[in-house]
């Protein structure tokens, strides 16, 4: 299966530009045989969108995202894309779509909101509240937008589900610089986040950043694949706009399988009766 | 006396990279081609003016040169070589008649009262230059002054991008030497060159490489205050210091508007600052 990672520069607020950008990269990537396209965390809006969030917001029946949508039909692509969702009742969500032949199979609304620092996420979004496999004809796919791949949880819940591949669409702003490295430090901590879930949830994880600058903060690209034994299989080589290719093999992952076999010795029954009881000793203390 | 712990370095080459992508970008996406700034003859400047050329082109940026007439000769020298050195075009532009106008006009002044008016009497003239050539107005604080506050409020402060702002004064001289900023303009003792002889270690009472030591750990590091005595920061030193970033935050923030209606300005009325660009 070969899954490309656009990693775009989206025009911040211009929902028009970006819808072109969109239908451009995917004519790109299927020129390359692509079966998978993902592009990065809110993809067709930017992301420092602050009050302008509700204008960019989408409806799943909005005509340029059903035109978006049908790019997956009839032999077209898989697609991942980044968007402000506007659910019925009004909330907004950071979410991800998932199309395959001409529909919507899934939509991930990103659950953990980073509002500290530079973000406000929690401000402007709604919270998700699952991380649900994909069961897509390329394999099972999990996606994770960003901040909740920096919690580990939800990757061990895609990889109990069955999970093939880790996608994590997301928009990193660079932070850190000291002398010793040419890497920022932002860079430094994804890869071995990348790394590490590759590694312990023994599947292929394909991370796509975007690039660009707004309001002074650089998105630094660096999209990265990692395959199911931890080893980092493609790195953008720049923090300028490309496309990358990767070939996710299935074997791959039997391999790394076969040799450690620590999804039989996975024990979520055990971490429910242990949540649980933390769970209530916590709400015990609660006065 | 106990080591301090070491002053904030940075990845030059990575630096370089951010920065001139920062101006780069920034700029074209508002419309712009073209910089202008001015140069002191001081590194801060001459440092900008380098980023710059890089960036945008030497051909799309305007050094400006504002001497007044008690400022040293060499401000002006050092100001020539920095524009040289980085194939930029330099303006002199000599302000004391413009200075002097409102000074004569304020009456009695101190020092201080004519040195807000030299530092603004410089930013009119670099924003009148950018609109004559549809250029953007650089900054050239870096972040030890921003913080301390150690900068005139519309005047050296005012810029349209600042790309060393988030440099402390320590990270500036790294840079500049990994850049190629002429050595006698790295060597001169900082000043801001208001009056004679005035330096910037002087009149902020510290060095540099103590205070940026303190800032990188305070403000980045988020260090509690005894924290930073055990790590052998004088008491004074740092109770000094938090207290002179505190009451400079009104010189980093616009100005307060009172709140009456549903959404206002700077509170709840919140876009980016590259809004529709």
């Amino acid at each position: 299966m070969k899954a490309a990672l656009c990693q775009i520069r989206p025009k911040l607020g211009d929902l028009d530009a970006n819808f072109k950008t969109h239908h451009d990269w995917i004519d790109r990537a299927t020129e390359a045989s692509a079966d998978l396209v993902l592009f990065p965390e809110l993809s067709l809006t930017g992301y420092f969108l602050r009050d302008l969030t509700q204008e960019v917001a989408l409806e799943l029946n909005d005509p340029r995202l059903e035109q978006l949508i049908a790019r997956s039909a009839d032999g077209g692509p898989s697609l991942v894309i980044g968007f402000v969702e506007r659910a019925s009742d009004h909330r907004t969500y950071n979410s991800a779509l998932f199309a395959e032949d001409g529909k919507v199979l899934s939509v991930h609304r990103k659950v953990h909101l980073p509002d500290y620092g530079i973000f406000e996420e929690g401000r402007y979004f709604a919270a998700g509240e699952s991380f649900d496999l994909i069961q897509s004809k390329h394999g099972n796919f999990g996606v994770m937008i960003c901040e909740d791949a920096w919690h580990l949880i939800p990757a061990w819940l895609h990889y109990l589900q069955g999970v093939d591949a880790l996608l994590i669409p997301f928009a990193s702003p660079a932070r850190g610089i000291d002398a010793n490295t040419a890497e920022l430090t932002s860079q430094r901590a994804w890869r071995t986040l990348v790394s590490a879930q590759s590694l312990f949830f023994q599947s292929w994880v394909l991370q796509c950043n975007r690039v660009g600058y707004e309001d002074g903060a650089l998105f630094w690209g660096g999209s990265i694949a990692a395959d199911p034994s931890g080893q980092t299989v493609i790195e953008a080589e720049s923090d300028e706009e490309e496309l990358l290719i990767v070939e996710v093999d299935p074997a791959a992952t039997r391999r790394a399988r076969d040799f450690a076999p620590l999804l039989r010795d996975a024990k979520p029954g055990l971490v429910r009766r242990q949540l649980a009881r933390i769970l209530d000793d916590r709400d015990a203390l609660r006065p | 006396m106990p080591k301090l712990p070491a002053t904030p370095q940075c990845h030059t080459e990575l630096a370089t990279k951010v920065l001139c992508g920062f101006l780069r970008e920034e700029s074209h996406r508002a419309g712009f081609q073209k910089a202008v700034l001015g140069l002191s003859g001081g590194i801060d400047s001459a440092l900008v003016v380098e980023l710059a050329a890089r960036a945008l082109g030497p051909e799309n940026v305007l050094a400006v040169a504002m001497p007044y007439r008690t400022s040293n000769p060499i401000s002006l020298e050092l100001a020539q070589d920095s524009a040289l050195h980085a194939g930029v075009a330099l303006e002199v532009v000599d302000i004391s008649t413009m200075a002097d106008a409102c000074i004569d006009q304020a009456g009695e002044t101190d020092s201080l009262r004519r040195g807000n008016i030299m530092a603004r009497a410089r930013m009119i003239t670099l924003y009148d230059r950018s609109a004559r050539d549809n250029a953007l107005v650089l900054g050239t604080s870096n972040k030890t002054e921003l913080l301390l506050g150690y900068g005139t409020i519309h005047g050296d402060m005012a810029s349209a991008l600042n790309p060393v702002g988030d440099l402390y004064k320590s990270q500036i001289v790294a840079l500049s030497r990994h850049l190629g900023v002429p050595k006698a303009i790295i060597d001169r003792p900082p000043s801001a060159d208001l009056w004679s002889g005035q330096t910037d270690e002087e009149e902020l009472g510290f060095t540099y490489d103590a205070v940026d030591a303190l800032l990188v750990r305070l403000v980045d590091e988020l260090w509690s205050r005894d924290q930073l005595i055990e790590a052998g920061f004088a008491t004074d030193f740092v109770d000094g210091v938090r207290q002179r970033i505190r009451i400079n935050q009104y010189k980093r923030r616009p100005p307060l508007i009172a709140k009456v209606a549903n959404r206002t300005v700077n509170l709840d009325f919140r876009y980016a600052r590259d809004w529709g660009t």
